[in-house]
């Protein structure tokens, strides 16, 4: 059974050429089953695959598909490696992607051009586990720029709006910038260690390399550049809520469950090397701490439901970062796992909610929907819950573990736990507003509300997604393996006050949401009258002012030096050329006037320049 | 023998072409058309020389004996890869030409073919004087299809191809003549044999002087940056099947002259202006993708984004290691496919809206949907996409570079950022956005038609099967890339040391 991984990324991959080979005509009738069951194959295959696998009680499986270039030692295979870590991520791309197809097919039911959507999406799903299981760095390169190149294409899905495609190329330069800092990273690596095979690399990097030698520095730097950029962690984060142009399905895998992800699978992959390099993986921490606070800021401002629950996702992978940092691997791995189960519930539910609404994304346009649309009204609550940490949701225990896990580091641990608790408290307030604005409250619809959207393709993964968003907390995650000898902090003695704080600040975020858009206790206006509020307001409604800081310092300079040199001013050199033999040309044209006199002075006087030279010299 | 062959199939099939043109108009194209189809046949019979690992197919015969020069052909791997690229291409500027090359047909497909048999001959040529010839024999009739059948500026395009290809190419007759005087000096004789001109010791400042020229003139061609502004005027006035040909194999011609002739023929030299050249191939990427971005016409964008390519070329070529010449090769293959692709996807848009400029266009994407899919296959290939044979050759270049030079391979790195931001740049301008045609006649912008599909579909297979399994042209090229390493080894070696 194991040596039929292959199958995993194949069946998409069919279905993406069986889509597009039509020239994206197939009525959605087939281009539906198609698009959705080549994934749910997929799935099929991938759950027989882990059972065998985790029943086996073996560490790793490999198989070789082929050798996919042989230069000199330089030999990376197209091959795959399943261990508890690609398992995981298997399930989640299959899984959860299956089920967003499924929700797509009646999402996308009545766009034009839903086979190229579904063709988009399925290559997606083929990269996305090429990336997740491939041995060696290049093939997981591979699958890291195949899955960007499908988000760009499906944020720019709707390409007459030329909005959405400048934010399908931001999404795309700007990932392409971590992912370039990541080749070199592959290029630092392979010369100083000869080869790309991760596992090697890993071994070999234990055995060459000093804890904290410049190598095993400069290494980890390049390779945290690439998932800073596309799991939109601080510098590069800038993309991810513009990539909301896209259809909601998207936003739910891609966005929110799957890519973004990327970067946090790859530092786990890479435990060891950033192990070799205890300043970038604190780094790694602060950078997780920084993205979720200043994230969750952001998220508190806006008002497009989408939008919020972007920055709640950057927020998310913060917390993920946070734990990579603190060496709390498997916490991270396991929060990527249940943020993919209710952060897809919730991006589908806003497609649900948004589509009700006949394409309104505005939350202030919205407003007691409980009634009207219910399915989506239990979603956003559950999904709620568990993005707030409510105990005993999914969210609760993975977030409780990265936190523990930040609080066991010494020295630092304390800060970084106060700053997770701090960004809780504020994932509670974000969450609600947004719950208790679209649910509760007076209706702010314009148009009327016929009746929620949906069927059983669209239903039928909510509530999935619910049960997982509920329960997924007692998924184990069988990652034990793969970090065996990382994960050195053992199970604290932790005190009752300790877990205390950690249960009670989400619920005093959610408290405070309910006395300022529930209870209307509190009044925003009142909050927001002051000048010091505003201009806050602003600056966190802009995002902190990235987007300002990038456009001024790197985009205008560039746009500039192209304006200016539009013509090239290397040819400038060769058209001064032409232009200098030109006049030669022209003056010495002149001199050929036809008249004998002027003939015979410049001969006679050239004859005495020269005797006078001879006679000189 | 099957070598001459070859290029007399071209030589004569084009006097042939000409004159069938008194038949009828369409005959032309047709007779070419099995003239390079019959040439790519035949070379699936040098197809062994990957396994061979030494030359095939050695042709001798003497030419001017007092002079030691002499009809001395010849193909290993690197050479059989390339003259199948240019049949392959030559095939795709014919279809390209098809429908687009109305007058003097004859007389067109006569350039055409005997522009292709130059080519070939330089890929086989061992006497350097027999190489110069077919140097100067791909000229002139590329220079015609300029002139004759280019746009609205053509002369002067055409004119500053010839004068830019000319002066540098007077530059290598002069360093080939020198050359052939230093195996008199030494040897006791004059030779212009390869394998001969190996054995001359070329150290000291003269090889230097006699290596730059023959640098010139394949810096030229390739081109590098400062040599490379005759590209953009030749690009976007040259017809369609002229951009293909120009882009997709004249350019590679430099790039073989280097690998073939200019390191191993000047070892010392070479490694000493390695810096110089490798920060050359990494301002080429940066600065001619920059300028890129800043075109509106769309061949010219093309144009500037061939030599940003190419200097991943350079880049690989002057790392001299195998990773990095195998880059360098698979580059060359790949970008030959994908550069002449966008130059038909272009030819293709001007044949149908009568402009090449950027700002009139716009949301072309439901009216031609199959020209799109096609058009950012192309671009996604050009960027470097894993998976497609771009990538291939880019990585292994750098990754090859990396070990010779990592300042200018992390500079050279960037360009990968840049390419994605001119490629997505141009699929934004020309087939996304709202639809308008205020500015130009469209009712002649139509789809890609059957014919044109089964080009880009060729096209396409070729760059995927280079990126999935790169294998079956990274082992043509293996041993003639061997032969070349160990040959340099010791100058290598002596240079790590400081002895030079």
């Amino acid at each position: 059974m194991l040596e039929l991984i292959w199958l995993l990324p194949t069946f998409p991959l069919l279905g993406f050429l069986a889509l597009v080979l039509t020239g994206g005509t197939l009525p959605k009738q087939i281009a539906g089953p198609i698009g959705a069951g080549s994934i749910g194959l997929s799935f099929a295959v991938a759950a027989l695959i882990a059972m065998e696998f985790v029943g086996s009680g073996e560490d790793y499986f490999v198989y070789e598909a082929w050798t996919w270039m042989s230069v000199g030692n330089f030999s990376p295979g197209v091959t795959f490696y399943l261990d508890g870590l690609s398992t995981v991520m298997m399930l989640v791309i299959t899984g959860v992607g299956f089920l967003i197809h499924l929700y797509a097919t009646g999402y996308m039911a009545d766009d034009p051009s839903f086979a190229r959507f579904f063709s988009y999406m399925n290559l997606f799903v083929a990269a996305m586990l090429m990336l997740v299981l491939g041995d060696n760095l290049v093939l997981l390169y591979l699958g890291w720029e195949g899955v960007g190149l499908c988000s760009y294409l499906l944020i720019g899905f709707w390409y007459t709006n030329p909005a959405n495609g400048y934010a399908a190329r931001k999404a795309f330069v700007v990932t392409r910038v971590g992912d370039t800092s990541m080749a070199i990273g592959l290029f630092l690596l392979f010369a100083q260690l000869g080869t790309l095979n991760i596992q090697d690399l890993m071994h070999a990097a234990e055995g060459e390399w000093e804890i904290g030698s410049g190598y095993a520095v400069a290494a980890a730097l390049l390779l945290l550049g690439g998932a800073v950029g596309k799991s939109a962690q601080l510098p590069l984060q800038t993309w991810l809520p513009d990539a909301m142009a896209g259809p909601t399905p998207i936003s739910a895998l891609i966005h929110a469950a799957t890519m973004v992800t990327a970067g946090v699978y790859l530092i786990a992959r890479t435990h060891i090397l950033f192990e070799l390099a205890p300043s970038v993986q604190l780094l790694v921490a602060w950078i997780g701490l920084a993205t979720l606070l200043i994230s969750g800021f952001t998220a508190m401002t806006q008002s497009d439901i989408k939008r919020v629950l972007a920055y709640s996702t950057v927020s998310q992978i913060g917390y993920m970062f946070l734990g990579l940092g603190v060496g709390a691997w498997s916490a991270s791995v396991f929060h990527l796992m249940t943020h993919a189960f209710f952060k897809a519930l919730l991006f589908l539910a806003s497609g649900t909610v948004i589509l009700s609404l006949h394409h309104e994304q505005n939350i202030f346009k919205m407003g007691a929907l409980r009634k009207a649309l219910p399915v989506s009204f239990a979603s956003f609550l559950i999904g709620s819950l568990a993005l707030t940490a409510f105990p005993f949701t999914s969210g609760y225990f993975s977030k409780d573990e990265i936190l523990l896990g930040a609080l066991a580091v010494e020295g630092v641990g304390t800060w970084l736990w106060l700053g997770g608790v701090i960004g809780a408290f504020f994932t509670g307030i974000y969450t609600f507003r947004l719950f208790f604005i679209v649910f509760f409250g007076e209706s702010n619809v314009e148009h009327h509300v016929d009746r929620e959207v949906g069927g059983w393709h669209m239903n039928g993964p909510l509530i999935i997604l619910m049960i997982l968003a509920l329960v997924g907390g007692f998924i184990h995650v069988p990652v034990e393996a793969v970090f065996s000898h990382g994960e050195a902090h053992d199970e604290h003695h932790v005190s009752g006050l300790i877990h205390g704080i950690m249960i009670a600040v989400p619920l005093i975020g959610i408290g405070i949401s309910y006395l300022f858009f529930m209870s209307k206790t509190f009044s925003v206006e009142k909050l927001m009258s002051s000048g010091l509020a505003q201009s806050l307001h602003k600056f966190w409604l802009g995002g902190w002012g990235f987007d300002t800081l990038y456009n001024a310092l790197i985009v205008a300079p560039f746009l500039f030096l192209a304006r200016i040199n539009r013509k090239d001013l290397v040819d400038s050199f060769y058209a001064l050329i032409v232009t200098l033999s030109q006049a030669a040309n022209g003056m010495i044209v002149k001199t050929q006037t036809g008249s004998l006199r002027w003939y015979a002075l410049t001969l006679v006087g050239g004859l005495v320049i020269i005797v006078t030279l001879g006679v000189l010299l | 023998m099957i070598l001459v062959t070859l290029i007399a199939i071209l030589f004569v099939g084009g006097l042939v072409a000409w004159f069938s043109e008194r038949i009828s108009p369409t005959m032309p194209r047709l007779v070419a058309l099995i003239a390079v189809t019959l040439d790519l046949l035949l070379m699936f019979s040098l197809l062994g020389a990957g396994d061979a690992g030494g030359w095939v197919a050695t042709f001798e015969a003497d030419w001017i004996p007092r002079f030691g020069i002499s009809f001395y052909f010849a193909a290993d791997g690197l050479s059989v890869l390339l003259l199948m690229l240019t049949a392959f291409l030559g095939i795709i500027a014919i279809g390209a030409a098809w429908g687009e090359i109305t007058e003097r047909s004859g007389f067109f497909y006569f350039n055409l073919l005997w522009t292709l048999a130059g080519v070939l001959g330089v890929f086989t040529a061992l006497d350097l004087f027999l190489f110069f010839f077919f140097w100067e024999v791909m000229l002139i009739p590329m220079y015609l299809i300029i002139a004759i059948w280019g746009h609205e500026n053509k002369h002067y395009a055409a004119m500053k191809f010839f004068i830019f290809t000319q002066v540098t190419g007077m530059l290598m007759l002069i360093s080939i003549l020198v050359l052939a005087y230093f195996h008199y000096v030494q040897k006791g004789s004059l030779s212009f044999n390869y394998h001969d001109l190996l054995n001359v010791s070329t150290a000291g400042s003269m090889g230097m002087w006699v290596m730059l020229g023959f640098f010139l003139s394949f810096a030229t061609k390739l081109p590098s940056v400062p040599f490379h502004s005759w590209l953009p005027d030749a690009h976007s006035q040259a017809p369609t099947a002229g951009s293909v040909i120009l882009a997709g194999i004249l350019l590679k011609t430099g790039a073989y002259g280097l690998i073939r002739f200019t390191v191993p023929l000047f070892p010392e030299a070479s490694m000493a202006f390695a810096p110089y050249a490798m920060a050359l191939a990494a301002i080429s990427i940066l600065y001619c993708a920059k300028v890129a971005f800043a075109q509106t016409d769309i061949k010219r964008l093309i144009a500037y984004t061939s030599v940003s390519h190419m200097g991943f070329v350079t880049l690989g070529i002057y790392a001299w290691n195998e990773q990095a010449l195998q880059g360098a090769i698979m580059t060359m293959l790949a970008h030959g496919l994908s550069a002449a692709a966008l130059f038909m996807l272009a030819g293709g848009l001007q044949h149908r809206i009568h402009t090449r400029d950027m700002s009139e266009m716009g949301g072309f994407w439901p009216k031609v949907p199959r020209m799109t899919a096609v058009a950012i296959f192309f671009s996604v290939a050009a960027l470097g996409m894993p998976g497609l044979g771009n990538f291939i050759g880019e990585f292994l270049a750098l990754i090859g570079a990396f070990q010779a030079n990592i300042t200018m391979t992390v500079l050279a790195a960037f360009g990968l950022i840049l390419a994605s931001v001119y490629s997505l740049w141009v699929l934004q301008k020309v087939f996304q956005g709202e639809y308008r045609n205020a500015d130009f006649d469209d009712s002649h912008l139509t789809d890609l038609s059957r014919r044109e599909m089964i080009y880009f579909a060729l096209m396409m297979v070729g760059l995927i099967w280079m990126g999935m399994y790169p294998q079956s042209f990274l082992n043509m090229s293996e041993p003639a890339l061997t032969q070349l390493l160990t040959s340099t080894q010791g100058v290598a070696v002596a240079v790590l040391q400081g002895a030079l």
